[in-house]
């Protein structure tokens, strides 16, 4: 059999064009849910309804739209956190755990409680416990950078090992100490450590009732904002990437390696604390086992699909927002992971589009 | 707290451990890192599971289940072998694709019965004075396959001409390209077998030695311990199998430290305060990353360790 034209596959000499990385990662999350479609359709169900049910799980009001902010917030401060880490391939897996010890770090200001709750004003409270809940993942982040940098022990391995140790930590004090009347949870935050919701605003305006959207989504803009212009326009973050691509070079260089590794997995830690902080104190208002739906590991994700760009990990963010808050409402649960699992897949696999090209050559008479 | 009763469930659970890690570094050796063992092995529990509850047949499962990992890992092949994807990321989407699957192919399988694969003693060889009572008798199968497993695998690494091939494929694949051996081939197939592996692991829980299904809690992390295991044991499948076997006992023994009343001679603190047993869950964890921060001191120090093109994508003719 021949075919009047073969394909042929070269190496990319220059670089690639600028929209095709967004039309791959296009692609790939349509590729992703197509499969997902076609799984669903042969273990007997209906994809049709059920995407349609995710889209208006998703956006079909503004509750709902509200709710997906809410759970892209998370996402978000932890995908920033893991994709400056991604940069100098740090490979922090760890950001579950550190937003678990972020939680706790925030809670005890109104648990232990480190101040008047009732005289000190909401905003020192709420900029307190969020400082702590950077500090405690900044710490909890330290670890592993620490082991690294000084062992050369696997961050992959040893931030995966801490996640386990934070989740039985927190669970030793929300059903000892901080137990509310022996459940399993703290009792409820005062007032003073809630951040503010756009449904306190209801009385000045009715269309804000019962919308859930808090203050914590503009930690998330902010950091994105700040870690840009780090990653852009400053030595340290030119210092980053430059360890990220050629660590040799930049050794050469005389920059500092290994308190970079630290240095950097302390400001990812810090970024899951403080996604912990919100989460605690945004949504759930108090201390518990499950505030996290898989936050930190999807985190890894959103920062890779984001191609590392911080302003594009808002926009995946949002997008996995919405998977999650329909994803909870819809059998079988599995399906969430599995979908994500698949656009992850697709988008390194459509990496290497990126660097070589395919290209439709005419076979010539005599080869033929 | 018995001594016989944590060597035989260190035994039993250690083996579960020493597929994946043995699995793993095959893998590893051929240049291949895949950190989707988790996946995998949740894959493999999963089918070998339904697959079992299905045909009413516990070794018509237990092959399912080692096809299942194998099948899931060659996803992680071509992206890494042919698109030269980053060799991490892959191996994590690998982990979440093999949760998604299980678990939406797994709906319903909780609280189901399957047949399982039956324990066994082994004649004469049982009859050995304690030896025999607690290495040979109403064990596993799967656990004595994996007595003969360990040493088959190190004796194939170390001692054929296979085992040559894949360890030059993975410290210097152009060599071993130059010399015949197809790095592309190897690559391949040790990263299936691996896969394999990593299913046989997952099935010899779900069937086997901590049987049933209990959706992503049925492998709870192991596959990861897997992976530091593989470190720990300096890409070595007899160093592999002592870990293993020690980290089976130690969960063991953390488990039965909660049983006494007394202690070494004092109140059991963990007896009278239920809350302190989250310490004892995290200990292994720990221990872990304690393993790995004294195994990597001690590979800087015999300048052993990792193959040297570890997650280095091969391309013929293109220079590192």
């Amino acid at each position: 059999m021949s075919l009047p034209f073969h394909l042929q596959v070269e190496k990319r000499l220059e670089d690639p064009p600028r929209w095709l990385p967004v039309a791959t990662s296009v692609g790939a999350i349509v590729l992703a849910f197509l499969i997902s479609g076609i799984i669903l359709l042969l273990i007997g169900g209906d994809p049709v309804k059920t995407f349609q049910y995710f889209y208006n799980a998703a956006f079909g009001s503004w509750g709902a739209l509200s709710d997906v902010i809410v759970k892209a917030t998370p996402l978000l401060l932890i995908g920033l956190g893991c994709g400056i880490a991604f940069r100098m391939k740090l490979w922090n897996i760890g950001a579950e755990g550190q937003f678990f010890i972020g939680a706790f770090c925030a809670s005890l200001v109104p648990l232990v409680p480190l101040m008047n709750m009732e005289t000190t004003p909401r905003a020192v409270v709420l900029l307190v416990m969020a400082l702590f809940g950077m500090i405690g993942g900044a710490l909890y982040g330290f670890i592993p950078g620490f082991l690294k940098a000084k062992f050369n022990v696997s961050e992959i391995i040893s931030t995966l090992m801490l996640n386990y140790v934070a989740v039985y930590w927190n669970n030793y004090w929300i059903y000892s100490t901080f137990s509310d009347a022996g459940f399993q949870m703290t009792k409820m935050f005062p007032k003073s450590a809630w951040l503010p919701r756009l449904a306190d605003l209801a009385q000045q305006n009715r269309a804000f009732s019962g919308i859930t959207l808090h203050l914590g989504v503009v930690f998330g803009l902010v950091a994105a904002v700040i870690l840009t212009h780090i990653i852009n326009h400053s030595r340290w973050g030119y210092e980053i990437t430059l360890i990220g691509d050629n660590p040799k070079a930049a050794e050469y260089a005389g920059i500092d390696i290994k308190r970079n590794i630290i240095l950097v997995f302390m400001l990812s830690g810090a970024l899951a604390g403080l996604a912990g902080m919100s989460e605690v104190s945004g949504v759930v208002h108090r201390l518990q086992e499950r505030i996290s739906t898989n936050y930190g590991f999807s985190g890894v994700i959103v920062a890779w699909l984001a191609k590392l760009n911080p302003l594009a990990t808002i926009l995946v963010s949002f997008l996995f927002g919405a998977l999650i808050v329909a994803g909870r409402e819809i059998q079988p649960s599995g399906l969430y992971f599995l979908i994500q699992g698949t656009i992850l897949f697709l988008v390194i696999s459509s990496d290497v589009l990126l660097r070589y090209r395919i290209r439709f050559v005419r076979t010539s008479s005599e080869a033929a | 707290m018995n001594l016989e009763i944590i060597l035989r469930s260190g035994l039993s659970t250690g083996t579960i451990l020493i597929f994946a890690a043995i699995g793993e570094i095959l893998t590893e050796l051929s240049g291949i890192q895949n950190l989707g063992v988790e996946g995998m092995m949740l894959v493999g529990a999963m089918a070998a599971f339904k697959t079992s509850l299905a045909t009413g047949n516990p070794w018509i499962g237990l092959l399912v289940g080692v096809a299942a990992g194998g099948l899931l890992s060659l996803a992680h092949a071509v992206v890494t072998i042919h698109f030269q994807a980053d060799q991490v990321v892959s191996g994590l989407s690998l982990t979440f694709l093999g949760t998604g699957l299980a678990l939406v192919l797994g709906e319903g399988l909780t609280g189901q019965n399957a047949p399982l694969i039956p324990n066994f003693t082994i004649p004469l060889l049982s009859q050995i004075p304690w030896v025999g009572r607690v290495f040979f008798s109403d064990l596993n199968l799967l656990v004595y396959i994996g007595y003969l497993f360990i040493p088959i695998a190190w004796w194939y690494i170390y001692k054929t001409r296979p085992g040559l091939h894949l360890r030059a494929v993975g410290e210097k694949p152009a060599a071993a390209d130059s010399l015949g051996v197809s790095v592309y081939g190897t690559r391949y197939l040790y990263t299936f077998i691996g896969g394999c592996l990593a299913g046989l692991a997952g099935s010899s829980i779900s069937i086997a030695i901590s049987p049933g299904w209990y959706s992503s809690q049925t492998t709870s992390g192991q596959g990861w311990i897997a992976v530091a295991l593989v470190i720990f044991a300096q890409w070595n499948p007899l160093r592999a199998a002592l870990g293993g076997y020690l980290f089976g006992m130690l969960r063991r023994f953390m488990l039965d430290l909660q049983g006494p009343m007394i202690l070494f001679g004092a109140p059991n603190p963990f007896f009278y305060n239920h809350n302190l047993a989250f310490f004892l869950q995290m200990a292994p964890f720990l221990l872990t990353i304690i393993a790995l921060v004294l195994g990597s001191a001690s590979s800087r120090r015999q300048r052993i360790g990792a193959p040297a093109a570890l997650g280095v994508p091969y391309v013929r003719g293109e220079r590192d």
